[in-house]
């Protein structure tokens, strides 16, 4: 186990503080944080904005809407939609903005290893 | 009903299904030499193989049993158990998944520990995972148990009990000789198979009802309106459509429960180790993502599975079935199919059982072996081979406490132990995985504080639970020694595990490792210097 475990004793290796400090790895976690975060946010409130009009607004829920289908069926079924759709939205911006950057960074410290 | 049952049936189709299992783990195992191999696959799975199986690990008894007979007997409120088990999947694929497979080797603990001082907190990652693990294992066998009964048409403790130690003896079989590699193919056979069965149970629900899902719903509120539980409540049956059956008089436990169910996934140590077994976080994503659509579609079945037990069968029928609430899919399935049916939906039941503990198995054997006995007692430098020794006699020795422990929690309510494992891991693992990812001033003791204290207060709050004395169906019935009002404890314990790893960074010095915390950040997103797949 010892073997590939990260070395903390010796300098040897890259200059992780530098390549974490440099302007192309900032702007990659930028991006990321900036994509996740707010994203991560956004169906944690509408989550539980779902879970507490379940919770307290029973009547509310029981709105029918089409035929015996009621609108808190609906918004259960909208939490469906909405993670599908959230999870495209993230494969998309992963595999566009995120891997060819991180790429390069990788094959940039390999370069420097050898 | 289980006068029209057919055990000889029931068994025969099991055991078919078991041996070629048996057969597929004996064939994937060959090349199980070195500890990659047996714990992480040889990294050898591609996105989809691995989304394949982290549907198989996740879609547990809970999940099939669990949800249709909630929803058969509580309606609207068992689906939060779908919607809550499925939304989790977001904070696993936005923040978790990728960047535990770029940063770790084989278990939570290795990410934990990457830059923290690694006895404490790996001791205290695995004793959550310990924790975890066996509550869920737990849970698993006390809903085999209940089921047997029904499906085998078998009756009393003591033959209960043989089935349950059958199915732990298979379990240790299967773990023992196929490691990870044959684990994971039995979880893709066996999700092909619940995902498969439960597809065709509901187009022949929908078809039925001559696929309008409004008369559906209508047949299934009139079911309840004339059933002795609506009675006895006093509802009528558009009860059943509208949320409140279950949770109306405690809201709050609801919003617990809603609470653990959407931040445990992401910290359930089982589900994590799954991300090691492919070879790249690219797919690891893939694998989540494949996940997310197999597990979504499968929550939209049991949502017309529920709704059709509880139209089909009735809510009085399924409570005084021999498995309870448990019993309410496969008696659908008699109702629809007759006892092949039963059958097969049993048999792919059984199935998802045994494959559930076996992957909760190898995870806990991996945490103490790797865990515990390579990287604490002998300071990362185990004899070699002695690691994978130590996971194999781990696995019997879990093997043997499952066995007992599902003996001894006959009866008792499945889907608290579920949701249990649940808070447990959103208090105790979650908050020390975000912080060690994306907090660069977090320290060990800020982890060790917050494992430690979010797995300590979920545990006091279940003791004291009325799910454990004092409410409707007390695990220990005749005494009332509860003060905590609410039967999930996510809505304190989740906060004091976040809070408990803020308060333990900010309060004492920061003295870890400045360079470590950048070497785990530029790996974690970048993927470099993680573990490749191993070659043959």
């Amino acid at each position: 186990m010892s073997d590939s475990a990260p070395d903390r004793s010796a300098a040897r290796g890259p200059d992780y503080e530098a390549v974490a400090a440099s302007e192309p790895f900032q702007r990659l976690r930028r991006r990321h944080r900036g994509f996740v975060f707010p994203l991560a946010v956004l169906f944690l409130v509408w989550y539980f904005v779902y879970v507490l009009l379940a919770a307290y607004a029973h009547d509310f829920m029981a709105t029918p809407v089409i035929g015996n289908v009621n609108l808190g069926l609906l918004l259960g079924l909208g939490q469906f939609v909405t993670t599908f759709v959230i999870t495209m939205a993230y494969v998309r911006f992963a595999n566009r903005r995120m891997d060819p950057e991180a790429t390069a960074i990788r094959h940039e410290l390999e370069e420097a290893e050898k | 009903m289980t006068a029209e049952n057919n055990p000889v049936l029931n068994i025969a189709i099991f055991l078919a299904f078991v041996l070629v299992t048996l057969v597929i783990v004996f064939r994937a195992s060959r090349n199980n030499r070195s500890a990659a191999d047996y714990y992480a696959a040889g990294r050898s799975f591609t996105g989809p193989q691995n989304g394949i199986a982290i549907s198989g690990d996740y879609l547990s008894a809970a999940s099939f049993l669990g949800i249709c007979g909630a929803i058969a007997v509580n309606g609207y409120d068992g689906f939060l158990y779908s919607i809550g088990f499925l939304v989790a999947w977001l904070v696993a694929l936005l923040l978790v998944a990728e960047l535990m497979r770029n940063t770790g080797k084989f278990t939570m603990a290795d990410v934990l520990s990457f830059r923290l001082k690694q006895g404490p907190v790996r001791t205290a990652a695995a004793v959550t995972t310990l924790v975890v693990c066996f509550f869920y294992l737990l849970a698993q066998m006390a809903g085999a148990g209940g089921l047997v009964a029904l499906l085998l048409g078998l009756n009393g403790p003591v033959a209960i009990g043989i089935v349950i130690a059958v199915v732990g003896v298979l379990m240790i079989l299967y773990v023992l000789i196929g490691g990870m590699k044959g684990t994971t193919w039995v979880q893709i056979v066996k999700a092909c198979l619940l995902v498969g069965g439960a597809a065709i149970m509901t187009v022949w629900v929908l078809a039925v009802n001559g696929f309008d899902f409004s008369a559906l719903l209508q047949k299934a509120a009139e079911t309840f309106g004339a059933s002795q539980k609506a009675a006895d409540a006093g509802l009528d049956g558009a009860a059943l459509l509208a949320p409140g059956l279950q949770y109306g008089a405690n809201p709050l436990d609801f919003v617990s429960l809603a609470l653990a169910l959407v931040l445990g996934t992401a910290g359930l140590p089982h589900v994590l180790m799954r991300f090691y077994t492919v070879p790249s976080a690219k797919e690891a994503r893939r694998s989540v993502v494949w996940a997310i659509w197999i597990i979504g579609a499968f929550y939209l079945f049991t949502l017309v599975l529920g709704y059709g037990a509880a139209a089909l069968v009735g809510p009085d029928a399924i409570l005084a079935a021999p498995g309870g609430v448990n019993s309410a899919a496969p008696l659908l399935a008699l109702q629809l199919g007759g006892p092949v049916l039963l059958g097969i939906i049993s048999a792919v039941a059984f199935a998802t059982i045994l494959a559930v503990v076996a992957g909760l198995t190898i995870t806990a054997a991996t945490s103490l072996a790797h865990d515990i006995y390579a990287s604490v007692i002998k300071k990362g430098k185990p004899e070699p081979g002695r690691e994978v020794k130590v996971a194999r006699w781990t696995v019997v020795g879990i093997g043997i406490l499952a066995i007992i422990g599902g003996i001894a929690a006959q009866g008792q309510n499945v889907a608290f132990l579920v949701a249990l494992a649940f808070a447990v891991a959103a208090s105790a693992n979650l908050p020390t995985i975000l912080f060690s990812l994306f907090w660069r001033r977090f320290t060990t003791r800020g982890a060790v504080w917050s494992m430690v204290g979010g797995l300590a207060s979920a545990l006091i709050l279940i003791i004291f639970s009325p799910a454990v004395s004092g409410g409707p169906t007390p695990m220990i019935p005749g005494v009332d020694f509860h003060w905590f009002p609410l039967s999930n404890p996510g809505i304190v314990s989740i906060p004091v595990g976040f809070l408990l790893g803020i308060i333990g960074t900010l309060s004492g010095p920061s003295k870890e490792d400045r360079r470590v915390a950048a070497e785990m950040e530029v790996r974690s997103m970048t993927g470099h210097g993680a573990e490749k797949a191993s070659d043959h």
